[in-house]
């Protein structure tokens, strides 16, 4: 008897988290190996879709350049995946082409995986918070804040484009060969593996951004985006606050790029490419900027629904993302997900003419107390009508 | 008595146009004071120098003998000057406890308010400023959701819970019903004595109300001081209110 209601409310606060966990239980043994891939990467661009919502979302801070960040993790982990599986004295293949014989500097500490899984987030981490720091500390801000993350991303673009003899410029670092542990990174079983350790990451970014949002530090932040001057002369200096939060922004691209870049195969300057950062910014827009889950949704949807059209009609997809770009700026501002928390459902029920249902208070339905008064003032009416109609009078 | 808060000979220019020429002006510790002008008498510029949005061209701001120029405006907001805006200008995406819970005395580092909490000290000023201003019913809502009134209520509150020692007030009555007029007046009287308090307001009505010495703004520098009644007595006053009597 007992037992029904308490898993009612079990089911009821904890069903997103049984999904998850049931999905990524099942889902590795249901999907097949390609498709299992291309969701696993496409969580992985979940990350960086929490980091933009965390600067530009709650911040108010639209950066066009977090592939730069993105890109970096992604290097990292392409550059030690590459020296990994070498024999002692072996250099990567492609430094044989341009005629280098030494290891360069630079390449050393990636020798050591310790090193790598810390430069991951942090090497990205330092980047942003010294390029946010110097345009933070300049009150650059809006448009002119977009435009420099712009410049800068086209920057890092042609410095890893252009050095052959450094990281393989335009050809990027392949890993799919490189083994981890004794196992190809491209096996089904690797990808198995990166899948998971993909979801536990997204959770986990998840919860860093969430909690980062909820308290008085997330306050600041809404305050930074709706009034900076005000806060201002309240005594904080939002220099501090935009800083912290561009360079978590940035950590958490570059385990973005870490993990997309294991899971397809090769890190080029292409991920650093202008039309690709700007792509983050559709997904959040489009999942819900300050709503957190509304950033991995839009990024697994969007990047779902571009492999789907884009293997059945190639030349379609920029228009279908154009076209949901449009339909977000004018019809949904608050994304997907914001659209759905300010009662989206009923929107629909209006529009189509099918009245939402009532409240009901279920509560009142169940009162012994309440249904006996009810019963009660039923009876009196009825007694009343059937008197008035027994004594015959009108007035 | 020694000056809290000092201006001395401070002139801006924006692009040649001198918004504030040559202005002094001086508080006292514990002093109400109301600064009235006509229309581009550079009231708010003379707000923006004091809080450090805008830098002098000329002249230097002293509070406390320590000269203010130059220096950053959320650290003069913590050495001890507040300032209400003239719009009032709350967070609207926030609730008014939380605006409250943002302006209340304390640390403002952002590690603070990512590890540390409130304290019952800092969270019983906050419930204590709510039930002043009348938003306790409302504390919970989006402040974009309250009433003009409200904000600008609820702006005074945070003003207040920065506890600062001189509270610059850009009109506080601006869109208020009469009865909120009067207990603004009533409110800015009864802090006047422990802190430093200066009304800019357009409401001459609400500037008797709080019958204190009135300094007149008059293109970017002091045209008179004294009492309302003086003041208004003034023939230099009421030549720039009223415009030059034609001679003819």
């Amino acid at each position: 008897m007992s037992s029904s209601p308490s898993l009612i409310v079990f089911l009821r606060r904890w069903w997103p988290w049984i999904l998850i966990v049931a999905a990524a239980l099942i889902l590795p043994f249901v999907l097949p190996p390609f498709r299992l891939n291309l969701l696993g990467r496409f969580l992985a661009l979940g990350i960086v879709a929490l980091g933009v919502d965390l600067i530009w979302g709650f911040t108010g801070l639209l950066s066009l350049g977090q592939g730069i960040f993105f890109a970096l993790g992604g290097y990292a982990l392409g550059m030690h995946l590459s020296l990994n599986s070498l024999e002692p004295g072996q250099l990567p293949e492609f430094f044989s082409l341009y005629g280098v014989k030494s290891l360069p500097l630079f390449w050393q500490p990636f020798n050591s995986p310790l090193f790598t899984l810390l430069a991951i987030w942090v090497i990205p981490a330092i980047v942003a918070g010294v390029l946010g720091f110097l345009v933070f500390r300049n009150r650059i801000k809006g448009v002119y804040f977009s435009i420099l993350t712009q410049a800068a991303l086209l920057v890092f673009f042609n410095f890893f484009n252009g050095q052959q003899k450094l990281i393989n410029g335009t050809n990027g670092l392949k890993t799919d060969t490189a083994r981890f542990f004794g196992e190809l990174v491209g096996s089904d079983g690797m990808q198995r593996y990166l899948f998971w350790i993909t979801v536990l990451l997204v959770v986990a970014a998840w919860f860093l951004c969430r909690w980062l949002t909820s308290g008085r530090f997330g306050d600041a932040l809404v305050a930074v985006r709706d009034d900076e001057p005000r806060l201002r002369f309240t005594g904080y200096n939002p220099t501090a606050y935009k800083t912290l939060v561009f360079t978590v922004a940035g950590a958490l691209a570059g385990i973005s790029g870490a993990l997309y870049t294991v899971q397809s195969g090769i890190i080029s300057p292409q991920f650093m490419s202008v039309p690709f950062s700007i792509e983050m910014v559709i997904w959040v827009a489009v999942g819900g900027r300050g709503t957190l889950i509304g950033a991995v949704f839009g990024a697994v949807l969007i990047n779902y629904a571009k492999s789907l059209i884009s293997e059945q009609l190639p030349e379609t997809w920029l228009f279908v993302q154009g076209g949901l770009f449009l339909l977000v700026v004018t019809a949904l501002p608050d994304g997907v997900v914001g659209w759905w928390r300010k009662g989206g459902l009923r929107h629909i029920q209006a529009m189509v003419g099918w009245p939402p249902l009532a409240p009901t208070y279920p509560g009142l339905d169940l009162d012994p107390l309440v249904q006996a008064e009810k019963r009660e003032i039923e009876a009196r009416a009825l007694a009343e009508e059937t008197g008035s109609t027994g004594s015959g009078g009108l007035p | 008595m020694t000056a809290l808060l000092e201006l001395r000979q401070v002139s801006v220019s924006f692009d040649g146009f001198w918004a504030l020429n040559d202005l002094n002006l001086s508080l006292i510790p514990g002093e109400l004071r109301a600064v009235i002008g006509p229309n581009g008498a550079g009231k708010t510029t003379f707000l923006d120098v004091i809080t450090g949005k805008v830098r002098p061209t000329k002249g230097d701001v002293f509070f406390r003998g320590r000269s203010l120029v130059g220096i950053s405006e959320h650290r003069i907001a913590r050495l001890g000057i507040g300032r209400k805006f003239q719009a009032p200008r709350v967070y609207h995406n926030l609730t008014p406890r939380r605006n409250l819970e943002l302006a209340v005395k304390g640390s403002h580092s952002p590690f603070t308010l990512l590890f540390g909490s409130l304290s019952a000290a800092q969270r019983d000023r906050v419930q204590q400023l709510l039930a002043v201003v009348g938003l306790e019913a409302h504390a919970s809502q989006q402040a974009g959701s309250l009433s003009h009134g409200q904000k600008q209520w609820l702006e005074i509150a945070m003003l207040l819970a920065q506890d600062p020692e001189v509270l610059l007030v850009d009109e506080p009555v601006a869109g208020l019903s009469d009865e909120e007029t009067e207990r603004t007046g009533e409110l800015l009287r009864s802090l006047a004595g422990d802190h430093t308090v200066l009304v800019i307001e357009h409401d001459m009505d609400f500037i008797h109300e709080l019958n204190c010495p009135v300094t007149v703004l008059h293109e970017g520098h002091v045209l008179c001081e004294g009492s309302m009644d003086a003041v208004q007595r003034d023939p230099r006053v009421i030549e720039v209110y009223l415009g030059v009597e034609d001679p003819a």
